[in-house]
């Protein structure tokens, strides 16, 4: 869902960080999805090439870690990571819980650049 | 040359979400309620929204909203029949509403007059849940017409939303709707959901509905009271 758009604000937000540290050249990006963010690890990795091509980011490597949900739950008193996105209950008690701890990211997590 | 790792931590969509952070500071402060209504298209939103539009102008609530379509302002045009202030949003294409297009269309309303701003988002259950538009409370419409398992092929939507209108349940006997699977599902994909029933043509759940904004309402004003009491003791230097 949108992911050409939301790389090219990735390629944006790289970009600038970029500069900024006065680097040369991108080398990799760090991406964190969670499983509710909608969004598609394989068609980010389509279309990073596109987007990044002309930019500083030309040739690099998009890395993606893909997070499964996890929720508190209270009767356990821990997080507990869930195998879905179909039923928000602890594996352990079945008691539900809407208290997610992770799972809805879309986060630029860190870049590695060439610098002088 | 040597290579260097360098920390961004940042949301992909970082912009809009300052942007409706910066909106929900606004909200919060000018006392406004602000919902956005999420649904697929023909769940009922302008419907739910005409009625609650034109019962609570007419009872005096400071009321207004703004409903978003990729093309004509037929709801807009609607909704002003209610006789509250309503702004057409038309994105010509794009198949959610976000921060930046709500700013840029409360341009000229003032905030503090208002008591509830409603925005009817573009039908759609995929892309609006990951644009945070600055809301207090996000309601998702589902339909007796759209089957009852629609929450759990749309988790992420779902379990976005703080609450959950079923509509149109003047027709759930012709649909054969089975209400008690609807809400099941609607809970297993977001378990602390609260759900009404809504029928917008017949009245059916509105008073539930308006009740339930009234209590939204007064809980507000009296976190700003204890706010305000909170910055005034600060300033005391207690």
């Amino acid at each position: 869902m949108h992911e050409l758009s939301l790389i090219y604000s990735v390629v944006e937000t790289v970009e600038q960080s970029a500069k900024q540290a006065h680097a040369t050249e991108v080398v990799s990006v760090k991406l964190r999805i969670g499983a509710l963010s909608g969004v598609v690890k394989d068609a980010l990795l389509f279309c990073y090439e596109i987007a990044a091509d002309g930019t500083m980011l030309a040739g690099s490597r998009l890395e993606i870690e893909e997070v499964p949900v996890a929720i508190y739950c209270q009767p356990c008193a821990q997080v507990m990571v869930l195998g879905g996105v179909q039923s928000f209950r602890c594996p352990t008690c079945e008691t539900p819980s809407g208290d997610i701890r992770q799972g809805r990211e879309l986060d630029i997590v860190s870049i590695e650049l060439e610098v002088p | 040359m040597e290579t260097r790792v360098l920390e961004i931590r940042k949301s992909v969509l970082n912009k809009n979400d300052e942007l409706a952070r910066k909106l929900r500071t606004r909200f919060e402060t000018a006392g406004v309620l602000v919902l956005n209504l999420v649904s697929s298209p023909g769940a009922g939103k302008t419907e739910f929204l005409q009625k609650v539009l034109t019962d609570l102008h007419h009872s005096g609530v400071r009321v207004a909203a703004l409903v978003g379509d990729l093309e004509t302002d037929n709801d807009a045009r609607r909704l002003m029949a209610s006789g509250a202030p309503v702004r057409q949003i038309t994105t010509h294409g794009c198949c959610h509403l976000d921060a930046g297009m709500i700013e840029r269309h409360l341009q000229g309303w003032e905030l503090g007059e208002l008591d509830i701003l409603f925005i009817e988002n573009v039908g759609n259950l995929v892309c609006p849940s990951n644009y945070d538009l600055g809301e207090a409370v996000r309601v998702a419409l589902l339909s007796v017409t759209e089957g009852e398992d629609k929450p759990l092929k749309y988790p992420g939507m779902f379990n976005s939303a703080d609450v959950a209108l079923i509509t149109k349940i003047d027709l759930a006997e012709a649909c054969e709707f089975d209400r008690e699977t609807a809400m099941a599902n609607l809970h297993a994909v977001r378990p602390d959901m609260r759900i009404f029933e809504i029928s917008s043509k017949k009245g059916t759940g509105m008073v539930e509905w308006l009740d339930y904004l009234a209590d939204i309402q007064r809980s507000i004003k009296q976190d700003r009271a204890t706010g305000e009491e909170r910055k005034s003791l600060v300033a005391a230097g207690e």
